[in-house]
């Protein structure tokens, strides 16, 4: 899922919109009023009177109508947003046109709130929680339920359509509500998720019989030992989508092939681990009109020796015209890698980030993706690899550099060699991530000059507080020059030994980002504040132990409404620091958490994540969540 | 060690560490463990003693309750304690930076309670830096900057570096299908002693499916002392789920009488279904023959069949292997 604009949902943006009107919002029931200061021509028609705005006998219905018409074509949040300010009319307008719902955070607005203000939504996105989660520094059960939405959307949205899902709980029971509650459902996308089984899949696959997309991705699935696949209806599908790569349990392969063979609309088709390269080539001869294929284990069956089916992958993949983006490779045998030539001149991304190759492996297959956008691989192809994609892929836009031994002290096998090969040779670069051992701020330096359309600028040093591994000089320089230079940087991660001068830097000159990542970086609380205090875009920020304190966290103060959420774990706060905020900021919950359970009461805590909410505490947190409310 | 050795000389004076300053005079020491204990990773030399730093706010040592399970940790909290109420009065601390770098000099290896989750064990922290002054381990552990020693790893800290789980087994590029199953425990559970989140004590979860119900559901066994409360607790599990699922099928006409129908029965054959299960021998039993105990301790999962069809099947035979 892309990292979306701002504005995660149009009533949260009401609260930078703060008129003279305290609070920020007035908590009635129905629409939230629009400034009372405009007036319009259009009496309200919810009874909601508490408007000062002029008022005509009738309401002006055509103009009415000419707006629904023309919001019809307002597809951005952000556009949609402003345009439901204007005035109440026009609120009205937007909320009835309003198709497709947006909510970053689960918990900034209620379902029965989001349900009231649209009441005709096709598409939802819901995401859940905070991205530490992914790493292990939340315990579970923290939250991000499905289920008050889900149940709040069956009565709402019964025409539902669509829903995407990031880090959120999903149980079989929200799935099975999911499939009973709406007739026409039609993409089911789960990102991050986790909570649900096979039982689950079954249920929708069975019940949701106009199902086009089910994208499973990075979602841990358990294994129930149930055959979901045979789930689907016998019939033909209308399937255009199936990504269960990140499913780990066995499938029923002849199911599949029944399935792959009476869905003619398929055209992305992300096999699991458990799908050798035998099965894969009886599916892509069913399915050569694919354009996105994950190829599974892209080996052989256990037991099965190379020589006994001799099949003409070559040919498979030939056959694969439209292909454009090719992933998998799970465990892949070597031998097999030249089956892919035919189709490497037309991909636009490739994921190889699974295939533990070297450079020489890689050289043959990156040296024909001359169109090759994105590109996703392991740093086992070392330096040299990258060298090699940089001289081919000039197209290229996105990568990712994922690190085979994920330690701190393992053998670096890329550095900024490999990233300066990238700078050099790839100019439209517009996001990578990348993780090493070592690395200098030159590199750093030379990708900010050579790649002024950088985006997204991950850099991951494994080992802590690395400074410069040539001069010995912290990495402040390089992500100032990052900073500096990325013009449309909207999205930034630091890592490596990084003084609060970093934090000068990225608070001076990185007036648009929206996301930044911070790891055992800085020296005082003025690192912290100089990105609060500079960085008028901020949206996300997530810091793990850092040396900010609770001087660094008041400084935000004037900004944490406009932010989605802050994280802080193993910083220096204490619990008088996150009181103070609390009762400065009445409507941000703020949850310090533990990460022992049980434990007495105290003054310690590991983490503070705290989010603007219309809707106060949340009512279902776990034990070894606190939420500091002031007044109460 | 050594780069960042060279990269402290290289950085102004005043962010260099001069550990032998900061020894203080009078701070207390908390150490909850026996130093002594030797550490699990097998290194007998002093230096290598399992030290658990801490950062966080001034207050309690929390972290002093954590080890609970009898593994050799000693326990060291760097700094002094002060009352929570001192954070207004003016601190003078060391950089954080120096802070790191004294922590990377003392080799915190990690032991994790659990072999399975090998992320959740927090081990390096440091002491806040607001407290009034910093003080290293004492002298018989390894705090030393000019380090003769190899070099050596920081303990490994949870999420870091930050990659997701799935992504962490490529070098063995092996995962099997039953330890990603039982993955699933080991990505949730991210309690720092390892105690599995679900369970309390020992949990014995067990899968339980239900005939014509399409949803499993997992059961506690060691919240039951008894084959009775074990079949009430089905009853509340499955009764609604049938109920709907009844409903589903008769193309969702709600049968009044039939809605949430007690499940009766399950034990002794009298009911419309029956309790069965599968042993670690995998072999299907009746269930209710064998003492509870000896049950909890064989049962691998559970089923609720239709009594109907109980008479189709090979029960209570240790020879037949049935699937499930």
């Amino acid at each position: 899922m892309s990292e979306d604009p701002s504005i995660p949902s149009s009533s949260s943006s009401q609260m930078s919109e703060d008129d003279d009107r305290s609070p920020p919002l007035d908590l009635i029931d129905g629409p939230i009023p629009s400034s009372k200061s405009r007036n319009c021509s259009g009496v309200s028609g919810s009874g909601v009177g508490t408007s000062v705005e002029n008022t005509v006998p009738y309401p002006d219905q055509v103009l009415e109508n000419v707006l629904e018409n023309v919001l019809c074509f307002l597809t951005s949040r952000r556009d949609r947003s402003s345009a439901s300010l204007v005035c109440k009319s026009w609120y009205r307008a937007e909320a009835l046109t309003r198709s497709e719902l947006f909510i970053g955070n689960c918990y900034a607005v209620s379902p029965r709130r989001a349900t009231a203000r649209f009441t005709r939504v096709r598409a939802v996105t819901i995401k859940g929680k905070p991205r530490f989660a992914d790493f292990n520094l939340m315990p579970a059960n923290w939250g991000a339920h499905l289920a008050p939405w889900v149940s709040s959307m069956a009565k709402a949205y019964p025409w539902l359509e669509k829903l995407c899902l990031k880090r959120m709980s999903v149980t079989d029971d929200d799935l099975a509500l999911l499939a009973e509650s709406f007739a026409g459902f039609k993409e089911l996308v789960l990102v991050c998720c986790d909570g649900f089984g096979t039982s689950g899949l079954a249920v929708v696959v069975s019940k949701c019989r106009q199902l086009r997309v089910l994208d499973l991705t990075e979602t841990e699935v358990m294994d129930d030992d149930v055959d979901w696949i045979c789930c689907f209806p016998e019939s033909q599908t209308f399937l255009e989508s199936l990504m269960f790569d990140c499913v780990e349990c066995h499938i029923n392969f002849e199911a599949l092939e029944k399935l792959v063979a009476r869905s003619p609309s398929l055209k992305k088709l992300r096999l699991n681990r458990h799908v050798s390269i035998g099965q894969l080539y009886r599916l892509m001869v069913r399915a050569p009109q694919l354009t996105h294929l994950g190829t599974g284990s892209f080996n052989l069956s256990e037991g099965m020796a190379q020589g006994d089916q001799e099949l003409d992958y070559v040919s498979a993949f030939a056959a694969c015209k439209s292909l454009v983006c090719l992933s998998g490779f799970r465990e892949i045998l070597l031998d097999y890698i030249p089956a892919i030539y035919p189709v490497c001149s037309n991909l636009t991304s490739l994921n190889l980030s699974y295939a533990n190759i070297t450079a020489e492996q890689l050289k043959p297959v990156i040296s024909q993706c001359h169109k090759l956008q994105s590109f996703w691989v392991l740093d086992s192809i070392c330096d040299e690899g990258l060298k090699a994609v940089a001289t081919t892929c000039k197209e290229l836009r996105e990568l990712r550099v994922f690190p085979v031994n994920a330690q701190e002290d393992a053998e670096g096998p890329v550095s900024e060699v490999g990233l300066e090969a990238i700078s050099e040779g790839c100019r439209k670069l517009r996001s990578i991530l990348y993780f090493c051992q070592r690395m200098t701020n030159a590199a750093v330096i030379a990708m900010s000059k050579n790649c002024s359309e950088l985006v997204v600028f991950r850099l991951c040093i494994m080992g802590r507080r690395r400074p410069d591994h040539v001069t010995g000089e912290p990495m402040d320089e390089g992500f100032g020059a990052i900073v500096m230079n990325c013009k449309k940087l909207t999205r930034l991660a630091v890592s490596g030994l990084l003084t609060d001068r970093a934090f000068s830097y990225i608070g001076k000159y990185g007036k648009l980002v929206r996301t930044l990542s911070v790891a055992f970086a800085g020296d005082s609380d003025l690192g912290l504040k100089y990105v609060l205090e500079g960085c008028h875009k901020l949206q996300k920020l997530e810091i793990r132990d850092s040396p900010f304190g609770d001087t660094a966290l008041c400084s935000g103060l004037h900004h944490y409404y406009n932010m989605r959420f802050l994280w802080m774990s193993s910083c220096s706060l204490t619990r008088q620091g996150c009181w103070a905020i609390a009762r400065e900021l009445p409507r941000l919950v703020v949850e310090v958490m533990k990460s022992n359970e049980g434990e007495e009461e105290g003054d310690n805590f590991d983490t503070l994540y705290m989010y603007r909410s219309l809707e106060g505490p949340r009512d279902d947190i776990p034990q070894f969540v606190e939420i500091l409310r002031p007044g109460i | 060690m050594a780069t960042e050795m060279e990269g402290c000389t290289r950085k102004e004076k005043e962010a260099c560490p001069q550990l032998l300053d900061l020894i203080p005079r009078e701070r207390d020491w908390l150490v909850s463990r026996d130093i002594e204990r030797s550490s699990s990773r097998g290194s007998s030399s002093s230096e290598e003693k399992k030290l658990e730093l801490r950062l966080g706010p001034p207050g309690q040592d929390w972290s002093m309750k954590r080890e609970r399970d009898g593994k050799s940790q000693s326990l060291l909290s760097l700094g002094y304690y002060s009352s929570p109420m001192s954070s207004n009065q003016t601190q003078k601390f060391i950089s954080y930076q120096q802070q790191a770098k004294v922590a990377s000099f003392l080799h915190l290896p990690v032991t994790p309670n659990k072999a399975s989750q090998p992320w959740c064990t927090k081990a390096l922290d440091l002491q806040n830096a607001e407290n009034k002054g910093f003080s290293p381990a004492p002298a018989n552990t390894a705090v030393l900057p000019n380090t003769s020693q190899k070099r050596t790893a920081p303990a490994p800290v949870v999420g870091w570096p930050p990659i997701r789980s799935f992504r962490k087994n490529l070098a063995s590029n092996k995962s099997s299908s039953k330890s990603a199953v039982e993955s699933e425990n080991v990505v949730q559970i991210k309690d720092p002693n390892g105690k599995p989140v679900e369970t309390s004590g020992k949990g014995l979860f067990v899968k339980i499916n239900m005939d014509g119900v399409p949803i499993g559901r997992k059961v506690d066994l060691g919240a039951y002392d008894s084959y009775q409360k074990l079949s009430s607790a089905v009853d509340e599990l499955f009764r609604g789920l049938l109920a709907a699922q009844r409903e589903s099928c008769n193309g969702g006409t709600k049968n009044k009488q039939e809605e949430e129908k007690e499940i009766t029965g399950l034990l002794d054959g009298s009911g419309e279904y029956t309790l069965v299960y599968e042993d670690n021998e995998g072999d299907r039993m009746l269930v209710g023959d064998v003492p509870w105990h000896m049950f909890v301790s064989t049962v691998k999962r559970v089923r609720v069949l239709k009594s109907s069809e109980l008479s189709a099947l090979h029960l209570r035979s240790s020879k037949d292997k049935m699937p499930l």
